[in-house]
């Protein structure tokens, strides 16, 4: 009897565990929700896992998708069984080969975790957007349901492909279940040995290229043959349904676990069905099965795994001769379509059965969409379709789990229909991020899921912030298998991990009657929680008569030596109240869990922990729940009452966790919002913030410089603005001489502080008295939260410093430029956005910004809100994204534009007489290099835009529309080095050709960011990131230097942590400089594995160490013969490794493998050497030995 | 001429021994402090507290910011085999065993009595020939008296006595009120070695950055005193061998205390000065030395100016002090 291994892992996990076994090559990118399967494949082959046939497959990370895909065409073209994991984007960049490798008859399988398309907006959750745009291609698709589904049909899909010749697209859905964590039974290696035929594999093999038997394939084609050269792959497509379903016959005998190309559940006399595919086909069913049993309704589901070829033959066989009505649901939206693909493969199918085989009856078909970007659906949903098809005239083309109050296209759902299971215990846990909760609650389902007699299934989901996030787990347990694909419903249990949570609302409306709560009530004690309640949720607790339970979680975590992760303290509540397991049972299953992670790390932090657990449960206290509620206080309000109305109406919707209610008609339908939002979303994440103290400050501006969230502002005033300032209010003569009069404040908006301390560490004052303060140092917000608040009104009514009266080239004067991006979602501390809040800051009225996509796209403009702002004259910065791997181009098509424009105002206005000569002069040959230029020029074109107003010839108002062009736009290009480096690399080198005055801002983090840390060509030799488990072997690439070498390019390299001025100095030279400009910031980053706190100092020692040197390489210089090249930073003074390894990117090797570590760094400082070397020769020669200035 | 000297019941070659130091960090560098002669080597000490606090360090710094946003749950590669715990250390103690003929002595600084323990016997498998305890400990707590401080330091002993049967060397430092009770206390506690004395991390200040800065100086030859002052009056009274450690820039410091009455003469900032072959230097000094002075062996030099041997043993007392004071005036002032 073959012994089966049960575990549970999420979808990505299933599917890659039989992907990475089957195949010799994986090419990979990394791109949510995918990347996980590529960094698994990555990491299990450098830990020396072999495939089936006993060998490590190779994996290897391109550039980007397209380069994944052509690898893989190269590597299948030359015999080798390869796949590659993808999604979205990086599925639409395969499409060229996709055509080769069908047109060609490969056997291959890529593996898709399916996902929205970037349209309006960019979307990172699921739906079926991107495998439906590629099904023209010739793959083959074939759609899991279900973590196990994606186990199985990974090597249903790959046995398939090696038969027929056709290449699959195996996908499941992104998020719901390339993330759901369910436990499976995996295959077996002998199991997969028997589906996979070796002799396919060797057939495989021989059709590959081989100068031993040669031949040429993708040559060019004519009219004369191509169209039956064409044609001839059709016998093949025709015989994939049979092919994969007697795959799926012996797979059933294999495995015992059966499938075929369609499903067909419910009655079999079923007169409404539904056809579906994906995750949703499992809620389907288990409505069926609800409505079926309890209503004695005729329902049936069909559920689709072989989409394409959509095989008749077996639809046919498998929809219920009774079916009067048919809904396809689809998770995917073809705008202008007459329905969407499946509903019309499913009518041509039945009007084709009904033409050529005389199908009795035609049943009424209606097509609707549900689920984009991983919009729930529930049973409720399911049923609101049931319902539509039993009316006479059932909406088509309809949608279900939003409200179209536009075209009408929704059905009403009623959502207390709940089909829950009270056999099931159903969990719902409020956290946040940085507390642990999520990583319990998987620890949670581990432990249960152990457990022989219990299955447990898992969701978590996140919002879209870096910092202070929020995370909601879904957790359910039983003694059946779970698959219910949908949130929990009604919860039985729900734990609230952060007690400000209550205030949001919306925690308890999922909470079934008498559910058992879980609230950590920090900062209070149990006993005295109930009244720090708001009235509306002690009214819903009592009403549900929930049973509440509390802790003290932070204090028990502190007084136990925890910190402040008080994951296993709640995890400990949760199985001690919850009544999942035995109680005694649980608490030990708990500590072994402790004794298997910590056992490595000493008996003292097993016994820690085991004490941690027994006072846990000594301080769990049950709350007595009156009968009345008893609260003053109110919920607060989302946003406050002079927000916008848009603000009002819409973003606080999504604020607060209810973005699902808005109705169609509220959302813009082009993808455009308002700027300028975040400060109405007060976070309030950090309870620790700066306090400014003036008697110590010199009021050097360093920590605004470098506050990555731009909550610190100054100002400076005449003394006599400080009549109504309020008593608390903080203020200094400024630091000048010659202005007795004048004041200046540093004001810390505290409540958008995220607590990271870089304006601390950037302070270089201390007190004469005593040595630990400095001039802002971190304190408790709770006692001065009032006090600023009222300062922060005050601090808002002093006018805006003139921009003309700033020195713009000193860190102490930009200090005075408001930041026009501000309170952004970024990680507490990045390394980011001080360089983006400083762009803002010197160019923000005049500035265009091309983002990549990647971290900076999200914390700056993700919703709900935006941190792009507005100064005081309704300017700032005008952004956009437009994808990953375009943006150098996109951002050059704003110059294009401008520049266009700017030809075009010029013309007119010479061609309008009608207009002052010596205005239309004034304005043509304007210099705007200085503020008071660009002021001024301002000023003439509202000048003259008065008088276009009254001109009557059509010209003027052609010339009204594009004059603004005649102020210098400062367009900038920002995005990581993911981006620059790789994906967008050929771009960045096309426009840094291009001569066109457009600036390049790369934040260097040396690693993709955004998807969680993976290696690209910016990741220094030596460093572990994902796809480089071993550390990765090849040096950086010097962007720099290849930019320099084109001689007209404007190339810095800067650090703010290292050198703030010299930072400053690049971005005022880059911005001024013409042609085109490119500045590498480098940028600490939380996947560094280091204190944030200490990000600024390891800048300062990744230059010092000449990891980063800082230079500047200026074009303009050459019109006087001087060397353009400066090289800013010193000789290097420290080593590498002292720079180094205090990150954990490089630590970790050192750990790992320590020879191979030590090589690295012995290679990485040598690099180091001659790079200086060479560095040190340019800067040293004369200016002749560059390109010459071209003309 | 008979260099040999025996130390923690083992027989050396001659009595210069490597301390425990950055250098024996790599089995190649052990093996040149045996092929430029040291008769022993102290591995630097595995740090309990070290190896704890890089773990948590490692732990928190690998998994901060995760589970937190859905693009990127996590930020580096799962690392199923990486390990913060003393593999590498007593990997490096095997392999340097294994490779040298001399004695590789383990030095364990812990902070938990689980961490003595498990971390001795470890090395006694690792196939250390000795164990020195480094015990490094600030009493900053004002309610801790000496007594409890001295008490700390006699468990600690019998732990890992009880626990190895390898030969236990205590690295003392000075500041005990009593060290010669200290010491007594420890030979009646079964220590087989007493080092005399250990160099603490000790402050500095930066004024520039108004930091606290922990540095270590290299020792100065002036640094041989107080150790020499106590080996000479601890010669011959204790069942424990004895160490001699700070202050060896020369042949003339081994002499001293070797006269003194130690067993071994240890050094690092020679050899961190002037290189690891400077240690052949030190033993052909000593060589030399007792050549020109017709000393044929160790053994006749060894406590030969122990209190016990001078021809006033009140001079290393109360009396040394005036001794120096009369001596402060010079020979040739008034």
């Amino acid at each position: 009897m073959i012994e089966r291994k049960v575990t549970t892992i999420d979808g990505n996990e299933a599917a890659a565990y039989v992907a990475y076994r089957i195949n010799e090559i994986c090419t990979i990118y990394p791109i949510t929700p995918s990347s996980t399967m590529a960094e698994l494949a990555d990491q299990w082959a450098s830990e020396g896992i072999k495939n089936i046939w006993g060998s490590i497959p190779l994996v290897v990370e391109m550039q980007h998708e397209g380069g994944a895909a052509g690898a893989a065409h190269g590597a299948l073209q030359t015999g080798a069984l390869t796949t590659t994991f993808t999604a979205s984007q990086g599925l639409l960049l395969m499409i060229p080969n996709m055509y080769k490798i069908a047109g060609e008859l490969t056997s291959a399988v890529f593996h898709v975790a399916a996902r929205a398309l970037a349209t309006q907006g960019l979307s990172i959750f699921g739906d079926h957007q991107d495998v439906m745009s590629v099904r023209s291609t010739g793959f083959c698709m074939l759609a899991s349901a279900s973590v196990q589904e994606a186990h199985d049909m990974a090597l249903i899909a790959q046995a398939a492909t090696l038969e027929a010749r056709v290449p699959f697209i195996h996908f499941f859905d992104g998020f719901r279940t390339s993330h759901e964590i369910n436990k499976i039974t995996l295959l077996t290696e002998d199991e997969m040995r028997k589906i996979i035929r070796d002799d396919l594999v060797l057939d495989h093999r021989y059709r590959a290229l081989s100068p031993e038997r040669p031949f040429i394939r993708g040559t060019a084609q004519n009219p004369d043959t191509y169209f039956q050269a064409r044609e001839t792959v059709n016998p093949f497509y025709a015989k994939v349904p049979e092919i994969v379903q007697s795959v799926m016959d012996k797979f059933a005998e294999v495995t015992g676990r059966r499938y075929n190309l369609f499903d067909y559940f419910g009655d079999p006399d079923a007169e409404r069905v539904i056809i579906i595919m994906g995750s949703g086909a499992d809620t389907a069913r288990e409505t069926v099965n609800y409505l079926n049993n309890n209503y004695s309704e005729k329902l049936g589901v069909l559920q689709v795994r072989l989409y394409q070829p959509l095989s008749a033959l077996h639809f046919l066989a498998n929809l219920p001769n009774s079916v009067k009505s048919i809904a396809v649901l689809e998770r995917t939206k073809e705008p202008g379509a007459t329905g969407e693909p499946m509903y019309l493969e499913i009518v041509n199918t039945l009007v084709e059965a009904q033409q050529t085989t005389g199908l009795r009856m035609l049943p009424h078909v209606i097509g609707g969409r549900y689920g984009l970007s991983s919009k729930e659906f529930t049973p409720a949903m399911c049923k609101a379709v049931f319902d539509e098809l039993s009316k006479d005239k059932p909406k088509n083309h309809f949608t279900v789990g939003i409200i179209d109050d536009v075209m009408h296209t929704s059905l009403n759902v009623d959502t207390s229909f709940v089909i829950e299971s009270d056999e099931v215990v159903r969990a719902m846990f409020f956290g946040l991020g940085a507390d642990g909760t999520v990583g319990a609650n998987k620890n949670s389902i581990k432990i249960i899921g152990e457990d022989p007699e219990f299955y447990a299934q898992g969701y978590f989901v996140y919002d879209s912030k870096k910092s202070g996030s929020q995370t909601v787990s879904h957790l359910r347990f039983g003694h059946n298998p779970i698959q219910s694909p949908y949130l929990v419903q009604s919860a039985n249990f729900i734990g609230i991990h952060q007690f400000n949570f209550l205030d949001r609302g919306d925690v308890l409306s999922r909470a079934a009657p008498r559910a058992v709560v879980l609230l950590n009530t920090s900062p209070h004690e149990p006993e005295e929680v109930w009244d720090k309640i708001a009235l509306p949720i002690q009214e819903e607790i009592i009403a549900k008569k929930l049973e509440l339970y509390g802790i003290n979680a932070e204090k028990v975590s502190r007084d136990n030596g925890m910190g402040s992760r008080i994951n296993t303290i709640m995890q400990t509540c949760f199985f001690a109240i919850s009544k999942v397991l035995p109680r005694e049972s649980a608490i030990d299953k708990i500590k072994h869990s402790i004794e298997k992670t910590y056992s490595r790390k000493g008996d003292e932090v097993v016994r820690k922990n085991f004490i941690a657990v027994d006072n846990t449960l000594v301080n769990l206290h049950r709350i007595p729940v009156p009968e009345q509620a008893t609260s003053k206080r109110a919920l607060p309000a989302i946003v406050p009452a002079n927000a916008p109305a848009f603000v009002q109406k819409v973003t606080a919707m999504m604020i607060a966790g209810r973005g699902d209610e808005l109705p169609v008609s509220a959302l813009p339908v082009d993808g455009t919002y308002p700027s300028a939002t975040t400060k109405w979303e007060k976070r309030n994440i950090s309870n620790f913030i700066p306090i400014w103290e003036p008697d110590i400050c010199i009021q050097c501006g360093n920590c605004s410089m470098v506050c990555p969230h731009g909550v610190i502002r100054s100002k400076f005033y005449h003394q006599s603005s400080l009549e109504k300032a309020p008593s608390a209010f903080k203020t200094a003569p400024i630091d000048a001489r010659g202005f007795p009069d004048i004041r200046y404040t540093l004001q810390v908006y505290l409540e958008d502080c995220t607590g990271c301390s870089l304006c601390v560490e950037a302070c270089p004052v201390k007190s004469k008295e005593k040595a630990s303060r400095k001039a802002i140092n971190m304190a408790l917000k709770a006692p001065v939260l009032e006090d600023e608040q009222a300062n922060i009104s005050f601090f808002e009514t002093l006018p805006e410093v003139d921009r003309g009266r700033v020195d713009f080239s000193t860190v102490r004067g930009v200090q005075f430029l408001p930041p026009l991006f501000e309170f952004s979602g970024a990680c507490s501390g990045c390394g980011e956005t001080p360089y983006v809040k400083l762009l803002s800051q010197l160019f923000g009225d005049r500035l265009l910004v091309a983002n990549a996509t990647g971290c900076s796209s999200i914390y700056g403009g993700n919703q709900p809100t935006t941190p792009w702002s507005v100064n005081s004259e309704g300017r700032g910065p005008a952004w956009s994204n437009s994808l990953f791997e375009d943006n150098a181009e996109f951002g050059l098509g704003f110059r294009l534009t401008s520049d266009k424009h700017l030809t075009y105002a010029r013309e007119l206005l010479k061609e309008l007489s009608s207009i002052d000569k010596e205005l239309v002069e004034s304005l043509l040959e304007a210099e705007q290099v200085t503020e008071i230029d660009i002021r001024r020029q301002r000023d003439r074109v509202t000048e003259v835009k008065k008088k276009l107003e009254n001109i009557t010839d059509p010209r003027a108002a052609q010339l009204l529309a594009i004059i603004d062009h005649l102020v210098r736009r400062s367009i900038w290009i920002v995005g990581g080095d993911g981006w620059a480096y790789d994906i967008g690399s050929s771009g960045v080198d096309h426009v840094l050709a291009s001569g066109r005055d457009v600036n390049i801002l790369v934040m260097d983090t040396e690693v993709y960011s955004n998807t969680g840390g993976q290696m690209s060509k910016a990741t220094p030799l030596g460093a572990v990131a994902k796809f480089a488990a071993a550390g990765k072997s090849v040096g950086k690439k010097d962007l720099a230097l290849q930019a320099i070498s084109y001689g007209n390019v404007y190339v810095a390299r800067v650090a703010l942590g290292a050198n703030p001025q010299q930072t400053l100095l690049a971005f005022r030279e880059a911005e001024a400089y013409p042609g085109t400009s490119l500045i590498l910031a480098y940028s600490h980053c939380i996947a560094h594995g280091i204190n944030m706190q200490r990000g600024l100092d390891q800048q300062r020692l990744a230059v010092e160490s000449g990891h980063w040197p800082l230079v500047r390489y200026n074009p303009a210089v050459r019109e006087s013969c001087e060397n353009p090249f400066v090289l800013d930073s010193a000789r290097p003074k420290i080593p590498l490794k002292k720079y180094a390894y205090n990150e954990v990117r490089y630590r970790v090797l050192a750990h790992t493998n320590p020879k191979e570590a030590e090589h690295l760094m012995e290679l990485g400082q040598q690099a180091i050497n001659q790079r200086w070397s060479i560095y040190e020769e340019m800067a040293t020669s004369s200016g002749a030995v560059f390109q010459p200035k071209f003309k | 001429m008979d260099l040999r000297t025996t130390y923690m019941g083992m027989e050396l070659k001659h009595p210069i021994v490597a301390s425990a130091s950055p250098l024996s960090g790599t089995v190649a560098n052990i093996k040149r402090l045996e092929d430029a002669g040291a008769s022993a080597v102290i591995m630097f000490s595995l740090f309990e507290e070290q190896l704890q606090q890089e773990s948590a360090a490692l732990e928190y710094l690998m998994t901060a910011g995760t589970e937190s946003f859905a693009e990127s749950l996590n930020y580096f590669p799962r690392m199923s085999d990486y390990t913060v715990g003393p593999d590498s250390y007593l990997n490096l103690l095997r392999n340097a065993s294994e490779t040298v003929d001399i004695p590789v002595i383990g030095s364990l600084n812990g902070i938990t009595n689980t961490g003595w323990i498990d971390y001795a016997r470890s090395m006694q498998q690792a196939g250390a020939r000795g164990i020195e305890l480094n015990i490094y400990y600030i009493p900053a707590d004002l309610n801790i008296s000496g007594r409890e401080v001295e008490d700390r330091y006699i468990e600690i002993l019998k732990s890992v006595k009880a626990a190895v049967s390898l030969p236990v060397a205590v690295k003392l430092n000075p500041f005990f009120s009593a060290i010669g009770s200290m010491a007594k206390a420890l030979d009646d506690a079964g220590a087989d070695a007493l080092v005399f004395f250990n160099r603490f991390y000790q402050p500095d200040f930066d004024l520039n950055k108004m930091e606290v800065m922990p540095n270590l100086q290299l020792s100065t030859t002036e640094e041989i005193r107080l150790p020499l002052l106590w080996l000479a009056i601890l010669y011959g009274r204790l069942q424990a061998s004895l160490g001699a450690t700070r202050g060896v820039h020369s042949p003339v410091e081994v002499v001293k205390y070797l006269m003194a009455g130690a067993d071994v003469v240890m050094t690092t900032s020679a050899l961190l000065k002037n290189g690891i072959d400077y240690l052949s230097n030190l033993r052909d000094g000593l060589s030399t030395w007792m050549d020109m002075h017709n000393y044929v062996s160790v053994a006749q030099m060894k406590g030969s100016m122990s209190q016990h041997n001078v021809t006033d043993p009140t001079a290393f007392e109360r009396a040394n002090y005036i001794k120096i004071l009369e001596s402060y005036k010079g020979d040739y002032t008034a």
